[in-house]
């Protein structure tokens, strides 16, 4: 009993982060949702009994897919202010 | 209902939030996180079907384990591209899809 | 340009084929699997030269696939290394000088490194193996790249065109080799079947590792003017 409701909940919680990540205003505040939703994947192939997903999932879903779109959003912010300066250059 | 079915149903709504996702947002990193959605759900329903009747199967997981690096090697490549294309042209918006003065759901920040 | 017609359109099309998508899961549940595959795999573990059975059937039962994977990746490295136009992959922005944060690194990443080899060695009789170790190797790069550790293996040169395809290289020797040798392609031999698979894992493991860490530090495009724009 306990079992399925804790699997209700993390189904539940799988689609409300995905709609948050999407949703989300802010493109920094989505990337460190969909962090989280990387982390409650890897806790779902724990449920489904795939402990091998589960480590590959909790170092590349959660770890490394954070910090590369990360550094892609604070190059973007960075950018942002020289637009002025990349549309000379290539002038 | 098993615990399998009920992860590879979870899969499905998913898939269907990423596929919205990749139409209706236009930043595109926005359209790379909803591709890896699409992604991750596509592994759920994958190992969730093929563990419904028979429990534990390596097979899927095995390929789903392969599908996890080759995504994320896909969205590297990806935020590679946006970035060279931020770099040439200064949008993080497909040409076809600036949008119009006026029109403005779900505001771009970013 | 779309209009905000089409777009609603594009989405209910969407929403369409998510139940489509949910239906179809929901009918293929109530079939009867044709074959029991976890028994069979469970049958023919003993022949496979490891224990676990998911590295079996990455490396030996389906290798195909995994070849084939790994050289999805080794394209994606040449692809995303092909667009960086920076010399040294290294970034001078980076380099930090946190006292603290150097202090921990030097905790961090031999035990990072540590857990990797780790993570290998445990894949022939527990979850773990060449993925997850190279995922881990590509997390250590990551962390000392973002730091501003020195990666001389990264500039773009033999050394890291070695390292990219070492992997793939071997695997596909060996499946040569065995093809040559007058058996099936992939098929390993016997006596050697568990070295062969552990040396592979060994040099896949280093060969991810390095294609994400090249796919990532790829990343930052510098702005340094761009000669050939015009004849492109």
């Amino acid at each position: 009993m306990v079992e399925i409701l804790l699997d209700l909940l993390l189904a539940l919680a799988l689609i409300l982060t995905a709609a948050a990540a999407l949703l989300s205003q802010d493109l920094f505040r989505a990337i460190v949702v969909f962090i989280a939703f990387g982390l409650l994947m890897a806790v779902c192939w724990v449920r489904l009994q795939a402990p091998d997903i589960a480590l590959a999932e909790a170092a590349i879903g959660a770890g490394l897919t954070g910090v590369l779109l990360l550094d892609a959003v604070s190059h973007f912010r960075r950018g942002r202010g020289t637009d002025s300066v990349v549309e000379e250059e290539r002038g | 209902m098993s615990t399998p079915l009920l992860y590879a149903l979870t899969g499905a709504v998913l898939w269907g939030i990423g596929l919205m996702g990749l139409i209706g947002l236009r930043h595109l990193l926005r359209k790379l996180l909803a591709l890896n959605l699409i992604g991750s759900a596509t592994f759920l329903i994958l190992v969730g079907l093929a563990q419904h009747h028979n429990g534990p199967d390596p097979v899927p997981q095995a390929l789903v384990l392969t599908g996890i690096v080759v995504s994320i090697a896909a969205t590297a490549l990806g935020v590679v591209l946006i970035r060279r294309y931020f770099h040439l042209t200064g949008r993080t918006e497909l040409e076809s899809e600036v949008p119009e003065a006026g029109r403005d759901e779900e505001g771009h920040s970013g | 340009m779309r209009s905000p017609a089409a777009r609603i359109g594009m989405l209910l099309l969407a929403l369409m084929l998510t139940a489509l998508l949910g239906r179809s899961v929901w009918q293929l549940s109530m079939l009867e699997p044709a074959s029991d595959l976890p028994r069979q795999l469970q049958d023919k573990l003993a022949a496979s030269g490891v224990e676990h059975p998911v590295t079996a059937v990455l490396l030996n039962f389906r290798s195909y696939d995994t070849l084939l994977e790994i050289a999805v990746l080794v394209i994606a490295a040449m692809a995303g290394i092909s667009m960086a136009r920076t010399r040294s992959l290294e970034d001078p922005e980076l380099r930090t000088s946190d006292t603290l944060l150097r202090a921990l690194l030097r905790w961090l990443v031999p035990l990072m490194l540590l857990l990797a080899g780790y993570l290998l060695w445990a894949g022939a009789d527990r979850p773990g193996g060449a993925f997850q170790a190279g995922a881990m190797l590509a997390a250590t790069g990551v962390l000392m790249r973002l730091t501003g550790l020195p990666l001389d293996f990264l500039r773009p040169g033999i050394l890291l065109r070695i390292g990219l395809v070492l992997g793939f290289a071997l695997f596909l020797l060996v499946g040569l080799a065995s093809a040559i040798a007058g058996d099936v392609f992939l098929a390993y031999p016997r006596e050697f079947v568990k070295g062969l698979i552990l040396s592979i894992e060994t040099l896949l493991t280093l060969s991810i590792g390095m294609i994400l860490l090249a796919l990532f530090v790829a990343a930052p495009v510098n702005d340094a003017s761009e000669p050939e724009e015009g004849e492109k």
